[in-house]
């Protein structure tokens, strides 16, 4: 019998701990299964966060080092000069990237370190039980906006993609979702690439995952992977947003 | 003949890095250290380092946490407001076991404070600074030689303890220029089983401070613990005409430099006077002060800042009634002649003449 689908090498076979329906799994795999492509599992070091992807290390069969919150960025530009030569990503969420990691995310990007960002958004604090996100959609009731966000005192959802889109120094960045086979499908393929760049040395490389977290929206899986396109990808348009590879034709930013 | 170099203390801490085999540094602009990270810009892309401008110190201590895991040699630089952002990152790095220098050429405070020398940093440097039950090793050179001498040193320490090693220094010391004596250094290889390289051809590393499992992380503190006091065979300090002393003045740093001159003028001036000087401010010399005071009991402590060295001296001397101290804000620098004085009033005070 043929096998078409296995564990990635690079996931460690045990049981996850994450909530029924997060997709921190799926994103894990998808990252897994590239550095598994690229030949990459004894070069790789990982840089894990602070929030419910710290537990990185757990899951991935690779060198890693834990940062402190938000600082990841850094830790990563420290790791990848003194070690050219391995593959670094950086694995983080919302509330440590898009919040108290905005400072070293940009400048990691601005100066164009050779590391690839796998970003997972879903626009709450979720290992803190749920609080409000610098990505919390407007009116998106958390645990610290009872009534809903209220954009005019708690401001607006971060667009990260965007933002390091316009930096000099990112060669690729992108948003991607999971939350259908077809959203899978095209992930895997822009994943590849983020890969691609820092394997051929060609600068920072961002991608961003719109996820599910059903725990703290309240909802089951299948009404968050529904929230998922029905109120995210509308805010957070999928798609390539910066490719310097394919500068000369350029994708149309919200293809979805 | 030696190769002696007339450069400013700044540049002698950066001169002792890159002679040590510091090959990173990562720094952000601040008085009064600024020459550290310009000698670095433009020496080290020469010798195949690096030198990052970061875009904050927050960042720079980061980039000093991922090089250090990877074994390798890294430093950064700053100054009082600078050190206290870093104090994240040293945390980590300390609970973590990264090693790593971090120089304090340290200004005054609190706030934005001023640039003039201080050593209010004292209480930070020694107690930990960030958050957690944890310590660093601190070393308080008191000359542009020792900055020199002393960086050196700083890596050794770093890589022996798997440690973040502070440098404390102050204005003075950074903006002082006077001659250095270069040597090379002599180098020992420690143990790099941990350093995060990829996992070829072994099990994957895993470089944390998390420990959320039941006992877990007691137990690592502990282990840490284990280590802070094993750091005590490494004590460092000076000892200056205490044979005879009556009476022991003790100081670090620049302020201990001049107090060598008062020291001197005291002892034409018939008082029998000692100086004793820390260099390494953690671990403390607590064992050589208290077996000192069973045969010398009275000391004078003499602190640029209101008061914080004087208390682990307090704790380390058999008869802490018999610590006198002499302190002063950030603002001014005591000359010889004014100090001569404080040892005067002292010696009359505990001694008689």
């Amino acid at each position: 019998m043929k096998q078409v689908f296995k564990r990635p090498e690079s996931l460690i076979d045990v049981p996850a701990h994450f909530c029924p329906g997060c997709h921190h799994g799926i994103i894990h795999r998808l990252v897994a299964e590239q550095i598994d492509q690229f030949g990459l599992r004894d070069k790789t070091i990982g840089v894990a966060s602070v929030g419910c992807s710290v537990f990185m290390y757990d899951y991935f069969d690779v060198d890693v080092l834990e940062s402190p919150h938000g600082r990841a960025a850094a830790v990563a530009t420290g790791v990848k000069r003194s070690r050219p030569d391995n593959f670094v990503f950086t694995y983080q969420g919302d509330g440590d990237l898009a919040a108290i990691g905005t400072a070293e995310i940009i400048h990691c990007a601005n100066r164009g370190e050779n590391v690839t960002v796998i970003f997972v958004n879903n626009t709450v604090f979720g290992m803190t039980g749920g609080q409000m996100a610098p990505t919390t959609m407007p009116g998106q009731v958390t645990t610290t906006t009872p009534f809903g966000r209220d954009v005019a005192t708690a401001g607006y959802p971060i667009k990260m993609t965007e933002i390091l889109a316009t930096l000099g120094g990112t060669a690729y960045a992108a948003r991607v979702a999971v939350c259908t086979p077809k959203h899978l499908m095209k992930a895997k393929k822009v994943l590849k690439k983020a890969f691609q760049y820092q394997v051929e040395g060609r600068g920072f490389a961002f991608v961003e995952f719109l996820s599910s977290c059903p725990t703290n929206w309240k909802m089951d899986s299948i009404r968050a992977n529904q929230r998922v396109i029905d109120e995210m990808i509308p805010y957070f348009p999928l798609g390539v947003y910066k490719d310097v590879a394919a500068a000369a034709e350029p994708e149309s930013p919200a293809d979805e | 003949m030696p190769d002696r170099k007339f450069v400013k203390g700044n540049e002698a801490i950066a001169m002792g890095a890159i002679e040590a085999g510091c090959r990173f540094y990562f720094g952000y602009p601040i008085t009064p250290q600024n020459e550290i990270p310009e000698y670095m810009s433009a020496h080290l892309p020469g010798i195949g380092g690096t030198f990052i401008q970061a875009e904050s110190e927050i960042a720079s201590i980061n980039m000093l946490l991922g090089a250090g895991a990877t074994g390798a040699r890294a430093m950064t630089s700053s100054s009082s407001p600078g050190i206290s952002l870093k104090q994240e990152g040293i945390s980590y790095m300390a609970g973590s076991q990264i090693p790593g220098v971090i120089v304090n050429m340290s200004r005054s405070g609190p706030g934005l404070g001023g640039i003039s020398p201080s050593q209010g940093d004292y209480f930070q440097a020694t107690r930990g600074g960030g958050h957690g039950d944890y310590r660093t090793i601190v070393l308080a050179p008191s000359t542009a030689q020792e900055n020199y001498d002393l960086t050196m040193k700083a890596f050794d320490l770093a890589d022996e303890y798997r440690n973040p090693v502070l440098i404390l220094g102050d204005a003075m010391l950074g903006q002082i220029k006077e001659p250095v004596v270069l040597h090379p250094y002599q180098g020992k290889d420690y143990n790099r089983d941990w350093i995060l390289t990829g996992c070829v051809g072994r099990r994957p590393r895993l470089i944390k401070s998390l420990y959320l499992s039941e006992g877990e992380l007691t137990e690592h503190n502990w282990k840490l613990h284990q280590k802070y006091q094993s750091m005590k065979k490494d004590v460092m300090f000076e000892e200056f005409l205490l044979d005879d002393a009556k009476l022991i003045v003790t100081a670090f740093g620049s302020v201990a430099r001049i107090l060598k001159t008062s020291v001197k003028m005291a002892r034409a001036d018939k008082m029998q006077v000692g100086l004793f000087r820390p260099i390494t401010l953690y671990p403390f010399p607590e064992a050589a002060l208290r077996q000192i005071s069973e045969r010398v009991p009275s000391f004078l402590v003499v602190e640029l800042s209101t008061g914080q060295m004087v208390e682990d001296v307090r704790l380390s001397v058999n008869d802490p009634t018999r610590v006198e101290f002499y302190g002063r804000p950030p603002g001014s620098i005591p000359s010889p002649n004014e100090l001569l004085d404080e040892i005067k009033k002292a010696y009359e005070k505990l001694i008689g003449r």
